[in-house]
């Protein structure tokens, strides 16, 4: 929503980047989804690319993400993102090609497309946002749900026994040759998303260098589905999943 | 002097808080008023905001537009 009020004698320091619709966001207050989006758009918009990107929407509450940016944009089947941004690129391969997917998405059903898009080097983004859960099914476990993490399908807590150990797709994706940068950040203060900024900046300028495969995890939040505040889920994100999930660049070129 | 302030877009705000816990003079609070989605949007409570934009780049839902005092040209 635009603001029409301005006030006297000031000069707009930081203000909605305008790859970014007028859609006011479906998400749960907090949700770390926004600020991806704003982030990603952000980029876009200083790097000058809006005419020439082209994203690729998930299944899951990113779904609609086609509708808040302002790219071109196309809907893939549940866990293809990658598979159909390969396509995207090899047609149109001096476009910006992103795909944006969450972790039951990237890391559930569609791990054979992931590891394999990663293996075969192709030129892309894969934005991959975790928060350990299916937010937009009502919380259900993850492969990528912490161990003890209680959530309706695991209402006990995760059990390494029965339901395996939580995945971690970003270390295996890290090992493949196609990989060109593989990082994770987070978006829960500023400091991180100021981080995340130049890791999506860095991946489109290697993505025009033709270098292969950028690959960036965002671990998140989910207030909703964690049952908690926003400050309280920020608070146990630090607190749980970054011992299991340590931020930083797990493949950098040098 | 007012050094800073910032305009919330008041209808498509979640009153998720972040803004509040990441501004660090403490000038935001929650309005007793609602919005058209029945939450207490975020406003200034005092004018010590130094616009930082740290609110703003943590807001999910871009709510938030920040200014600041232009600067003044320097005396030659």
């Amino acid at each position: 929503m635009e603001n029409t009020f301005i006030p006297v004698g000031m000069e707009v320091v930081y203000k909605k980047p305008q790859t970014l619709t007028d859609t006011p966001m479906h998400y749960c207050p907090g949700c770390g989804h926004g600020v991806i989006h704003k982030i990603l758009m952000e980029v876009i918009d200083e790097m000058g690319i809006q005419s020439e990107t082209i994203g690729v929407a998930p299944v899951g509450c990113s779904v609609f993400a086609y509708d808040y940016m302002n790219v071109d944009m196309q809907e893939a089947a549940h866990g293809r993102a990658s598979a159909v941004a390969t396509g995207v690129k090899r047609v149109r391969p001096d476009k910006f090609v992103y795909s944006y997917q969450g972790d039951g998405d990237l890391a559930a059903i569609g791990t054979g497309e992931t590891i394999h898009t990663v293996n075969r080097g192709e030129n892309i983004l894969m934005l991959f946002v975790n928060n350990g859960i299916y937010g937009m099914t009502g919380g259900q476990m993850a492969p990528t749900s912490l161990l003890g993490m209680k959530t309706s399908t695991s209402p006990f807590g995760r059990e390494a026994s029965t339901m395996g150990y939580p995945l971690k797709i970003t270390e295996l994706v890290a090992q493949l040759p196609g990989a060109y940068y593989v990082t994770r950040q987070s978006v829960h203060t500023t400091a991180n998303v100021r981080k995340l900024k130049k890791a999506i900046e860095a991946s489109f300028r290697y993505q025009k260098e033709k270098k292969g495969t950028c690959f960036i995890e965002v671990v998140s939040n989910c207030p909703s589905g964690w049952k908690m505040t926003p400050i309280e889920a920020n608070e146990w994100l630090e607190k749980n999943m970054f011992p299991y999930y340590p931020l930083g660049d797990l493949k950098a070129p040098k | 002097m007012i050094r800073g302030t910032i305009v919330v877009a008041q209808d498509i705000c979640k009153a998720c808080e972040l803004c509040i816990a990441a501004c660090p003079q403490d000038c935001l609070e929650l309005s007793p008023n609602l919005n058209i989605k029945g939450y207490h949007y975020v406003q200034l409570k005092n004018d010590t905001c130094t616009g930082c934009v740290n609110c703003a780049i943590v807001c999910p839902d871009s709510a938030i537009t920040v200014y600041r005092q232009a600067k003044k040209p320097k005396a030659a």
